[in-house]
């Protein structure tokens, strides 16, 4: 497509034996026939060592000879096998090899293999106490069991101990201070009962409360990695790169981290600007609405500043790479991106909330316990025994797993609607708002634009038209092609950079562009779009018949007026907040029915009125993908973004949606609700658990067996509970997304 | 109680010898791609016969 050669050399790393490795994302494996064809299709190419297709991350993995095989062939063979393949920017992945995801699974097996084999002891235990073992074997199988348990607790125990040292030198209490607490407790009681020669120990308790906790870790972790690596997929797929004209004059296209300030830049028509930067030469229009949320056309010339994420027009560009000298839109948005983030009182998550309450009422009762039976005229040994059973018991196993197994099912449900989830808690977040703010440009409408009316196609000047618009990349030309179905381009198509393109048509004069370009007075200008607010205006001049101006605009999403509808009959309130002009979003307002909008928004009013909400104590859902709601969408209480949306605001949002729908914003309220309900359900679970469990324990009546049968009950309810959400989004007309 | 000395040593092997082998396939990136390991069993590619 493009001229210039693509510098694959940034992209391959050093594999083994002398071999080069890539890995690439791939767009469109659905199934097993697909990875067969892919691996079978690349082998036939020489020197190919491995080829080998990952289903789950949507990922290729190549090894191949660099002196047989060039890069370029490989993606060339996928092409041709019909799949968009991108390769991987090695700088931009660091985390390839998901070492906490690997650890915690590590932690899980030692933890579950050592908790089978003290079970095996402890069973024989607890038979051989209700029969006849010898007080001799006891002790033996307890010295076993804590030379299993100890370590077993060292290494798996690991995660928590880190996250609780955390939370404690930072002055906080999370989950995870009181299950240390009781874990350690509950290992050095046992230490202290096996030399004391007693019947029971609480090995099995501690290693089995572990491994419990350890899958609930593990799956929270799956959740998020499975998202994050997603979403690298859409980056990749994306093909962030540059073309960077080299000192020689060469153009070699680099990915975009591999740019620095300083480099010239070519940005080629119809083109998105990778970079911001000043033009150092050519003429071009440049859509800014991803930026600043205007749709209409900015023309730009040498000298002006072009910002990342706009689309370039018809014209190429040469830009020179700035970095951000603090007087520039972007630079505004960081500032405010900044202020909003830090100054978004930090929420809560509903799993520390309960920690906090749950934490010293256990702490507390087991003191009392203590105190209780001294009272009593216990001994202050076998008291403190009883204490720490209470410990034991109520150590938040069901708890633990009770938020994290609702959130992975959560998520999973979301994730087969398109919706990719940016922060664990973004779940719970998006179940208590009540507004629903959006950002026009880019959310409620798409990047592509269409006529404000239908055209009749019999008409001459309309079809010639449509057949030179074929020449010219620019968008309202590529519409224009669209709306006409036109096929035979016109020759001897002449381009006049930055105002149209024009041709002759049996002597007569063709031309295509701008009204001014085409001779038409700034009234009548003023005329159309009185009748159109908001649209570009694109003109056609036909020998000497009257100009004919055709008014554009960007369509609407296909289903922007249901969702409106839907999230109304949820029970919130809709707003629209845009940069465009007053009269573009006043008609998109109208259309939608929407009565709250305000147009011209700078990213600054964006943020105020967002915090004016927030004052009033509303809990605000943004939806934005531009530059300019990027402050917006870190300051509201959660925030959506869709997947064409800018860098930053994909970066800041809480979570991403795919497809040209906006149907996922409704499906994420109505789940997020459903999940919240399941993880409240299940946060009463773990409390009636303890209702019951304490008293027994307070009493001093807890046995080991008692404590291990309690503690996997409790955890299987909560999965149940958490899986019972599966079973609810199963709805006929669930529309996938592979 | 003296089948103890054999058991118990013989019960602890087992299950590091488990251990072992999960560690190993973890090591061994057995868990990379859960989704197309399923649909690779169908796949008759690698049967000696049928190669090419």
């Amino acid at each position: 497509m493009t001229v210039h050669q693509r510098d694959w050399q940034a992209f391959v790393t050093e594999g083994e034996n002398g071999a080069v490795h890539m890995d690439l994302a791939v767009d469109g494996i659905t199934c097993a026939a697909c990875m067969g064809e892919i691996e079978r299709g690349l082998k036939r190419l020489p020197g190919i060592q491995n080829a080998r297709v990952n289903l789950t991350s949507q990922r290729l993995a190549v090894d191949w000879m660099e002196d047989q095989t060039g890069a370029d062939e490989i993606v060339a063979t996928l092409e041709k096998l019909g799949y968009a393949a991108h390769p991987f920017d090695p700088a931009s992945q660091k985390e390839r090899q998901d070492r906490t995801g690997k650890e915690l699974l590590r932690s899980m097996a030692v933890a579950g293999f050592a908790g089978m084999n003290i079970m095996l002891l402890s069973v024989s235990v607890w038979s051989g106490n209700a029969t006849d073992i010898t007080p001799e074997t006891r002790d033996f199988f307890h010295w076993l069991s804590a030379l299993i348990a100890l370590p077993t607790v060292a290494y798996s125990g690991r995660p928590f101990f880190r996250s609780a040292f955390r939370a404690l030198t930072s002055g906080r209490l999370n989950m995870d201070v009181p299950i240390v607490i009781g874990v350690s407790l509950a290992v050095a009681l046992s230490v202290i009962q096996t030399v004391q020669h007693h019947h029971h120990a609480y090995f099995e308790s501690a290693v089995m409360l572990l491994f419990f906790l350890l899958i609930g870790r593990y799956l929270d972790h799956n959740m998020r990695g499975r998202t994050r690596s997603f979403a690298e997929n859409i980056a990749a797929l994306k093909a962030e790169v540059a073309a960077r004209i080299g000192s020689d004059g060469d153009v070699r296209e680099v990915p975009l981290s591999k740019i620095s300030t300083g480099d010239l830049v070519l940005v080629s028509g119809g083109e998105r600007v990778p970079v911001d930067g000043v033009v150092e030469a050519g003429r071009s229009e440049i859509d800014q609405s991803l930026v600043t949320g205007e749709s209409a056309l900015v023309p730009v010339t040498t000298g002006q500043r072009v910002y990342a994420g706009t689309m370039n027009g018809a014209g190429s560009l040469q830009v020179r790479v700035q970095a951000a000298s603090g007087a520039t839109l972007l630079d505004e948005v960081n500032r405010l991106l900044e202020a909003a983030s830090q100054a978004k009182s930090k929420y809560v998550r509903i799993a520390d909330r309960a920690a906090r309450l749950y934490a010293p009422l256990v702490h507390g009762a087991a003191g009392l316990t203590f105190l209780g039976w001294l009272l009593a005229g216990m001994e202050w040994q076998p008291a403190l025994v009883i204490s720490i059973s209470v410990l034991i018991i109520t150590c938040p196993c069901a708890l633990g797993l009770a938020v994290p197994a609702v959130q992975v099912v959560a998520s999973g449900q979301l994730f087969k609607r398109g919706v990719l989830l940016n922060s664990g808690d973004a779940i719970e977040r998006l179940s208590d708002i009540d507004t629903v703010l959006f950002d026009k440009t880019g959310t409620l409408t798409l990047a592509e634009t269409e006529l404000c009316a239908p055209l009749e196609n019999d008409d001459e000047t309309i079809v010639l038209a449509g057949r030179l618009a074929l020449a010219s990349r620019h968008p309202l030309s590529l519409a224009l092609v669209k709306a006409t179905g036109a096929m035979l381009p016109l020759p001897d198509v002449r381009e006049i950079s930055g105002a149209g393109i024009e041709t002759r048509v049996n002597g007569e004069v063709l031309r295509l562009g701008s009204p001014q370009f085409c001779g038409v007075s700034l009234e009548r200008v003023d005329h159309e779009l009185g009748c159109y607010p908001g649209a570009s205006l694109l003109a056609i001049q036909h020998g000497t018949r009257p100009v004919r101006i055709l008014p554009f605009r960007q369509r609407l999403r296909p289903d922007a007026r249901e969702t409106v509808d839907q999230l109304r009959q949820l029970g919130l309130d809709v707003e629209i907040l845009s940069g465009d002009t007053r009269a573009a979003v006043e008609t998109c307002a109208q259309t939608l029915k929407v009565a709250a909008w305000q147009a011209g928004m700078k990213p600054a009013q964006k943020i105020e009125h967002l915090e004016q909400l927030q004052r009033q104590g509303r809990k605000v859902l943004m939806v934005g993908d531009g530059l300019n709601d990027a402050p917006a969408l870190a300051g509201a209480h959660v925030s959506l973004s869709p997947v064409s949306a800018v860098h930053l605001s994909q970066a800041a949002a809480d979570a991403v949606f795919l497809g040209d729908k906006l149907q996922p914003v409704v499906d994420a309220v109505r789940l997020s609700r459903r999940a919240r309900a399941a993880i409240e359900q299940n946060l009463w679970i773990s409390a009636w658990y303890n209702v019951i469990a304490v008293p027994i324990a307070v009493a001093g009546f807890v046995t080991p067996l008692m404590a291990a049968v309690a503690m996997s009950a409790s955890s299987l309810a909560v999965t149940a509970n958490a899986l019972k959400l599966r079973w609810q989004d199963r709805r006929p007309d669930s529309d996938t997304v592979s | 109680m003296d089948v103890l000395i054999y058991l118990i040593p013989i019960a602890l092997f087992l299950g590091g010898l488990g251990l072992g082998a999960f560690l190993w396939s973890l090591k061994n990136g057995q868990y990379d791609d859960l989704e197309g390991a399923k649909w690779r069993i169908l796949d008759d590619d690698d049967l000696p016969g049928k190669k090419g």
